[in-house]
C-alpha cells in the first residue's frame, strides 16, 4: 500500500529538560509509516503490535500496545506484542537511530502509535463501508467489530481488504475524555510467558548447529594479551575451537559448561597495564584534589568570588559516589550466525542501529547495506539499565568477531564475573560545593565543581551531545536546578578526567549523583538556617508549582507534620529528570548499626499517565535500584582490575531490605515525561537526609556508612 | 544417567560434575530456569528436588539420582498454578528474568507454610534477587497465592 498523501502532524518535542541524548533538530514532517509496519491483524481477529523499542521490564510492551488499541478500538484481549525488526521505519521519533533509553519511549511514541491505530481503524471502517455500500461515517466501531445497523464484520474479516486501501490523508485522534484504556491500570501483556518460563531472553536462544562461547578477557583495564596456550582447553570434552577475539581468547564448545571449563583450562599471559593500572583509592584522591579548582564552566551568573566573600554564612561540602555496575539479572550474551554476506544476531539490546552498524563494519558490509544484510532479533532483555545500550556495541561486536573466527553460529555467554568485570560502569564522581547564605538562609552564592569521567566523550554521540566542551550528562539535574534560579552568584564547572575505565549511562545517568549532591546540600543549608527541610524547600520553590506540589503531596502522604515513631526519622528530596518530577520521603531507623529504610512515599508528576499500574511498578523498581546504590553498591579497582565479582561482594537490595513504597501519581496536564528512570535519582538524598535527621551524621559518600 | 524431569524420565549424557542448571538448559532445552550468578547468590536457577528448593547452578547432576526434578515448566501447561495466577493478578513481573526462581521458591514456601507471614517471606525469598525491584508485588502475590491455594476468594 502506498503511504503517498499520508499527511499527519508529526511533533518532535521541544524545550523539555534534556533527556540523554539530546534530540536531533526537528525534521520536516515525514510521511507516517504505513500501519502494517506497526500492526498486523490476523483472520482470527488477533492484533499483533510491532514494538519499536526494547522491552527490559519497563512495560512498553504493554504501554505502546495500549496506544494503538485505544485508537483502533480493537478487542484488548486479542492484542499481543512482538519486538520490531531493526529497520529505519522503527527509528526513534526524536533521534535518528533505533534505540531505547532516556525514559523516552512512551512520550516519543505517544503520537505515532495512536496515529497508527487511528489510521488502521479508518481503513477497516472504509473496507466495511465499501462492502455494505454505505458511508463510512455511518459505521460504528467497538471491540474489534465494525457495524452498521444489524450488519457486523470483525477486524479479522476486514483486515486484508482494509490494508489494500489507500491510507487516509489525515486522522483525528480521540479526545482524552473519550479514552477507555489510556489512563487506566492495565496488566502487562508479557506476563503469561514470563511466569511460565516460556519467555525467550537472549541467553535462551537455541537452534541446531549453534555453539556456545565463553571469552577470556583482559583481567585489568589496559592489560593486553601477550600469548596463550589452548592445548589443555582443547582437551576438555565438548570444546571444539579456541579463537582469538579483538583483545582476548574465545573458547567455542557444544554448550556453556564445556566452554567455561575450556576457558578455565586456557593458559594466558597478559601484559599488565602501563603504569600499573587504575587504583580507585588513588583515583578518588586525585578527583578530590581536582575538585578544589573550578573546571570548564557549565553555567555562570554574577560574580562567584565576590558572592561567596560577601555572604553572611558559608558552607562547604564534598560529595562522592563510586563506580557502579549495572548488574542486570541476565548476564550479557549475544548470538551470531553469519551466512555469506549476511549476518543474523539474536540478543537483548537497547541500541539496534549501533549494533547493526558495528556488525556491518566488522564483516566488511558497506554501511548503506547494513540494514539489509544485518538482521537483529531483539529478544526480551533480562534487565538493561543502560548497559545494553552501548554506543561502542561491545558485546555484539565481540560476538560477531567470535562467530567470524569460529566459522560456526555462536552464542557468547558472559558469566556474572565477566559481566561485573566487563566495564561500562556508572562513573565515580566528586562534587565540591561552596555556598553563601543570606540572613534568611537562602543561597545567594553557589560554586559547584564536578569531577568525573565523561560518558559521551569518544563515542559516536560526542559531536551531537557535547555542549561547549562539557558533557551535559555529567551535570544534568544540577546546572538547571530550580533551587539556584534565585541565586545571584552561581558557577557550575566540570572536570572530565580520562581513565582506562570504560563508562556508560546507568539508570538516571547524571541524576544518580547530581540529585544526591543537590538535595543533600540543600538539606544541609536548611538545617544550617534552622529551618524545617520541607518548609525551606517550598520557600525556594515558590515559583515552581509542579515541584512544590509533588513535594507537598509526598510529605503529606508520609505524615511529615506528625513525628514518626521513636527511633525513626524522615528525610525528603525532590528532583526533576527526563521530563518528570519525583518527590520522595524516606523513613529510616538504625538497627544493629545498619541503616534500615522502612518506607518511601513517592509523588510523581509525569504529565499524562498512560498506565498507572505500570507507573507504580517503575517507581517502585527505580527506588529499589537506587537503594542498592545507597546502601551497598561500590566497585573498586586495584592495578586496573575490578575487585568485586559477584553478588557476594557486590551486594544488591534483597527482599528482607525492601521498604514499603507508596506511589502517588499527580493528575497533571503537563507534557508527558519519562518514568523508567526519574525515581532512582532522589532516593539517595531522601535516605541520607533521613539519616541526618535521626543521627545528626551528615553522610556525603555513597554507599552510606555510619561512623 | 536417567533424570526424572517434570514427571518424565529422560536419558541424559553429561559429565557428573556438570551443574543441573546447564543440563536442564543446554542439554534438555528447559530454558525457563535461568543463570544469574553461578554461585547460589541470586536464586534465578531455583528448581525442586523432591519438592525441596535447590540452586541448580551448584547442584552437580550426578547428585540428583532418583529425586524428582521439577522446573518452572512443570508447574502447569498454561500458567494456572495458584502461584502463577497470583503473579498474574498482582502484575508482578517486569523484565521477568528472576521470576522463574521467585515462583519456584514461593511454591516450596507455601508447601511448608500455607499462610506465611512477612517474616517467613523475607526468610524464604531473600535468596532470590530482583534487579527490577518487584519485591513489593512479589510479597503481595505470595499472600494472594496462599489464599488461592487454600481456595479462598482473592
Amino acid at each position: 500500500m502506498s503511504a503517498a498523501g499520508l499527511v499527519v502532524a508529526f511533533h518532535v518535542p521541544q524545550g523539555r529538560a534534556a533527556p540523554a541524548p539530546a534530540p536531533a533538530p526537528a525534521p520536516a514532517a515525514p510521511p507516517l509509516p504505513p500501519p502494517n509496519a506497526f500492526l498486523r491483524i490476523g483472520t482470527d481477529d488477533s492484533v499483533t503490535v510491532m514494538i519499536a523499542h526494547s522491552e527490559m521490564g519497563q512495560g512498553i510492551w504493554t504501554g505502546l500496545a495500549m496506544l494503538i488499541a485505544e485508537e483502533l478500538e480493537c478487542d484488548w484481549s486479542k492484542v499481543r506484542s512482538e519486538h520490531a525488526p531493526a529497520a529505519p521505519v522503527y527509528k526513534h521519533t526524536a533521534f535518528p537511530v533505533q534505540m531505547t533509553g532516556g525514559s523516552t519511549t512512551t512520550w516519543s511514541e505517544f503520537e505515532r502509535y495512536r496515529t497508527v491505530g487511528a489510521t488502521a481503524k479508518d481503513m477497516l471502517v472504509r473496507a466495511a463501508a465499501a462492502r455494505w455500500k454505505v458511508k463510512p461515517e455511518t459505521c460504528k466501531v467497538a471491540n474489534g467489530v465494525v457495524s452498521h445497523g444489524k450488519d457486523q464484520l470483525s477486524f479479522g474479516k476486514l483486515a486484508e481488504a482494509a490494508m489494500a486501501l489507500p491510507p487516509p490523508k489525515t486522522v483525528k485522534l480521540k479526545d482524552p475524555k473519550d479514552w477507555k484504556l489510556i489512563g487506566t491500570p492495565v496488566r502487562r501483556l508479557d506476563t503469561p510467558e514470563k511466569i511460565t518460563g516460556k519467555a525467550q531472553f537472549g541467553i535462551d536462544v537455541q537452534f541446531p548447529g549453534l555453539r556456545v562461547a565463553v571469552v577470556a578477557r583482559p583481567p585489568a583495564f589496559g592489560a593486553k594479551l601477550a600469548k596463550f596456550d589452548a592445548s589443555a582447553a582443547l582437551k576438555v570434552p565438548g570444546v571444539e575451537k579456541v579463537v582469538p577475539t579483538a583483545n582476548g581468547v574465545a573458547v567455542v564448545a557444544k554448550h556453556f559448561w564445556a566452554a567455561k571449563l575450556g576457558r578455565d583450562a586456557l593458559h594466558i599471559d597478559w601484559t599488565p597495564p602501563a603504569g600499573g593500572g587504575v587504583d580507585t583509592t588513588k583515583l578518588m584522591a586525585e578527583f578530590r584534589a581536582t575538585a578544589k579548582k573550578p573546571g570548564t564552566i557549565v553555567t555562570k551568573k554574577g560574580e562567584i568570588d565576590a558572592g561567596l566573600a560577601g555572604a553572611k554564612t558559608k558552607l562547604t561540602a564534598e560529595y562522592e559516589v563510586p563506580y557502579l555496575a549495572h548488574a542486570p539479572m541476565e548476564p550479557l550474551n549475544c548470538t551470531v550466525k553469519i551466512d555469506g554476506d549476511r549476518c543474523e544476531i539474536w540478543t537483548g539490546t537497547q541500541f539496534q542501529t549501533g549494533d547493526q552498524m558495528a556488525a556491518a563494519m566488522i564483516l566488511g558490509i558497506p554501511p548503506e547495506k547494513a540494514v539489509e544484510k544485518v538482521t537483529i532479533h531483539t529478544m526480551f532483555l533480562g534487565g538493561g539499565f543502560g548497559r545494553r545500550g552501548n554506543p561502542a556495541a561491545d558485546f555484539v561486536s565481540e560476538a560477531v568477531i567470535v562467530a567470524k573466527a569460529a566459522g560456526v553460529p555462536v552464542k557468547v555467554v558472559w558469566t556474572r564475573e565477566d559481566d561485573m568485570h566487563g566495564g561500562y560502569y556508572r562513573p565515580a564522581y566528586v562534587h565540591r560545593i561552596q555556598t553563601g547564605l543570606d540572613e534568611h538562609g537562602r543561597p545567594t552564592a553557589w560554586d559547584h565543581v564536578v569531577v568525573g569521567q565523561s560518558i559521551i566523550a569518544g563515542t559516536p554521540f560526542e559531536p551531537m551531545m557535547m555542549q561547549h566542551g562539557t558533557d551535559p550528562t555529567s551535570v544534568e539535574g544540577l546546572a538547571e536546578s530550580p533551587y539556584l534560579e534565585g541565586t545571584g552568584a552561581l558557577r557550575v564547572s566540570l572536570h572530565s578526567p580520562k581513565t582506562a575505565i570504560p563508562v556508560l549511562w546507568w539508570r538516571s545517568v547524571g541524576n544518580t549523583h547530581t540529585a544526591f549532591a543537590m538535595e543533600s546540600m540543600i538539606d544541609e543549608v536548611a538545617h544550617a538556617a534552622n529551618q524545617d527541610p520541607l518548609a525551606y524547600r517550598l520557600a525556594l520553590l515558590k515559583d515552581k508549582p509542579r515541584h512544590a506540589a509533588a513535594l507537598s503531596l509526598a510529605a503529606d502522604k508520609a505524615g511529615w507534620s506528625t513525628p514518626p515513631a521513636a527511633g525513626r526519622a524522615r528525610g525528603l528530596a525532590v528532583h526533576e529528570s527526563f521530563g518528570s518530577i519525583v518527590a520522595q520521603v524516606a523513613e529510616v531507623s538504625i538497627e544493629n548499626g545498619q541503616i534500615r529504610v522502612h518506607s518511601v512515599t513517592c509523588a510523581v508528576d509525569c504529565g499524562i499517565a498512560v498506565n498507572p499500574l505500570g507507573i507504580e511498578a517503575q517507581i517502585q523498581g527505580a527506588v529499589v535500584f537506587g537503594l542498592s546504590a545507597v546502601l551497598h553498591g561500590k566497585l573498586t579497582l586495584t592495578g586496573g582490575a575490578v575487585n568485586e565479582s559477584n553478588f557476594h561482594d557486590y551486594p544488591v537490595l534483597r527482599m528482607y531490605e525492601m521498604p514499603r513504597v507508596a506511589v502517588h501519581i499527580i493528575q497533571s496536564k503537563a507534557r508527558m515525561g519519562g518514568i523508567g528512570e526519574p525515581a532512582t535519582a532522589p532516593i539517595a538524598p531522601a535516605v541520607a537526609n533521613a539519616v541526618f535527621a535521626l543521627t545528626k551524621q551528615r553522610l556525603r559518600t555513597l554507599p552510606l556508612r555510619l561512623a | 544417567m536417567k533424570l526424572d524431569i517434570n514427571g518424565t524420565v529422560r536419558d541424559v549424557d553429561a559429565t557428573p560434575e556438570m551443574p543441573l542448571l546447564w543440563v536442564l538448559r543446554d542439554i534438555l532445552g528447559f530454558t525457563g530456569t535461568k543463570f544469574g550468578c553461578g554461585m547460589a547468590q541470586c536464586g534465578a536457577c531455583t528448581v525442586h528436588l523432591d519438592g525441596q528448593p535447590v540452586r541448580s547452578c551448584i547442584t552437580p547432576v550426578s547428585t540428583v539420582g532418583a529425586r524428582k526434578v521439577r522446573t518452572i515448566e512443570g508447574l502447569s501447561t498454561d500458567g494456572s498454578h495458584p502461584v502463577q495466577r497470583a503473579w498474574a493478578e498482582t502484575d508482578v513481573v517486569q523484565c521477568g528474568y528472576c521470576q522463574s526462581g521467585q515462583i519456584m521458591t514461593t511454591v516450596a514456601l507455601l508447601a511448608q507454610k500455607p499462610d506465611p507471614s512477612d517474616a517467613d517471606i523475607d526468610a524464604a525469598l531473600s535468596g532470590n534477587i530482583c534487579r527490577c525491584g518487584t519485591y513489593a508485588r512479589i510479597r503481595e502475590a505470595v499472600h494472594l497465592a496462599a489464599k488461592l491455594s487454600r481456595g479462598g476468594a482473592k
